[in-house]
């Protein structure tokens, strides 16, 4: 088997109220180094991670928000974000952050890809590690 | 075949670790190999050695420590989810100033970081996520 494995991070709950999404991503930097296929899909609440403009100073935590658009820099660029969990929430391509990496041609291109529900089972069955949060 | 088991949530609030510890022992049984249990998010809380539940009700950090010293189980809990939740070993109570005796890891559980847990993926056929 090759040691390079096609790892998935199910990103299912909302930012900040539980600190899932805050320690997936740290799985997701750590798992950088280990130069894996790495990508990420967000449904259900975790859509709300990928909101832009989030401002947490009045709940006191730490706003991890921005680490989501350097994760190009870590080689991490399939960011999969379900369709139907976006509109059931009152949600739209435009309600979210920005997060591009660099194309072979050194172009910023975006790594957020939108897709339905049906696609997002063909990823997920096409994945050999898929860690869910 | 060769699992990788994770635990995300505590004992006793959710049913999750009680779940995967059931999964490893039957797995361990039926002849499988566990190649680790890494414990992550609140999976933390089953590492410490000071719960004390009622004497009628499982114990789920102990049902965990002496399936880890009967099949010499790989059982890691994660570092920096540990810290922000007061799981400790010898090293990190003292590297952390927190007084001796302190440390409250139960046996067969080690610490260390979550290259651990991107690892067992890889060398794991399956991995498999006890969570909420």
């Amino acid at each position: 088997m090759s040691d390079t494995k096609r790892f998935l991070y199910v990103n299912r709950k909302a930012p900040h109220g539980t600190v899932y999404a805050l320690e997936s991503l740290e799985v997701v930097l750590i798992g950088a180094a280990f130069e894996q296929d790495v990508s990420l899909a967000f449904l259900d609440d975790g859509v709300f991670q990928l909101v832009k403009k989030q401002v947490t100073t009045g709940i006191g935590v730490k706003n991890f928000a921005p680490t989501y658009r350097a994760l190009g820099d870590y080689d991490v660029k399939k960011l999969y974000v379900e369709r139907e969990s976006l509109a059931e929430r009152g949600l739209t391509e435009d309600d979210l952050m920005e997060v591009t990496h660099e194309n072979d041609d050194e172009e910023d291109v975006s790594s957020i890809e939108i897709v339905d529900r049906a696609r997002m089972a063909q990823i997920m069955a096409a994945q050999d590690v898929v860690l869910s949060f | 075949m060769k699992f990788a088991v994770v635990v995300n949530e505590g004992p006793y609030t959710h049913q999750a670790s009680d779940t995967a510890y059931q999964f490893t022992k039957a797995a361990l049984e039926k002849g499988h190999e566990i190649y680790r249990v890494f414990f992550y998010h609140d999976g933390v809380n089953n590492a410490t050695r000071l719960t004390v539940p009622p004497q009628d009700e499982r114990n789920v950090q102990k049902n965990w420590s002496e399936l880890a010293e009967k099949n010499a189980l790989d059982m890691v809990v994660c570092i920096a989810a540990a810290q922000r939740r007061g799981i400790l070993d010898e090293g990190e109570a003292k590297r952390h100033g927190k007084g001796e005796g302190s440390a409250n890891i139960a046996p067969g559980f080690r610490i260390s970081g979550l290259g651990q847990l991107i690892e067992a993926g890889i060398q794991a056929d399956r991995l498999v996520v006890f969570g909420d």
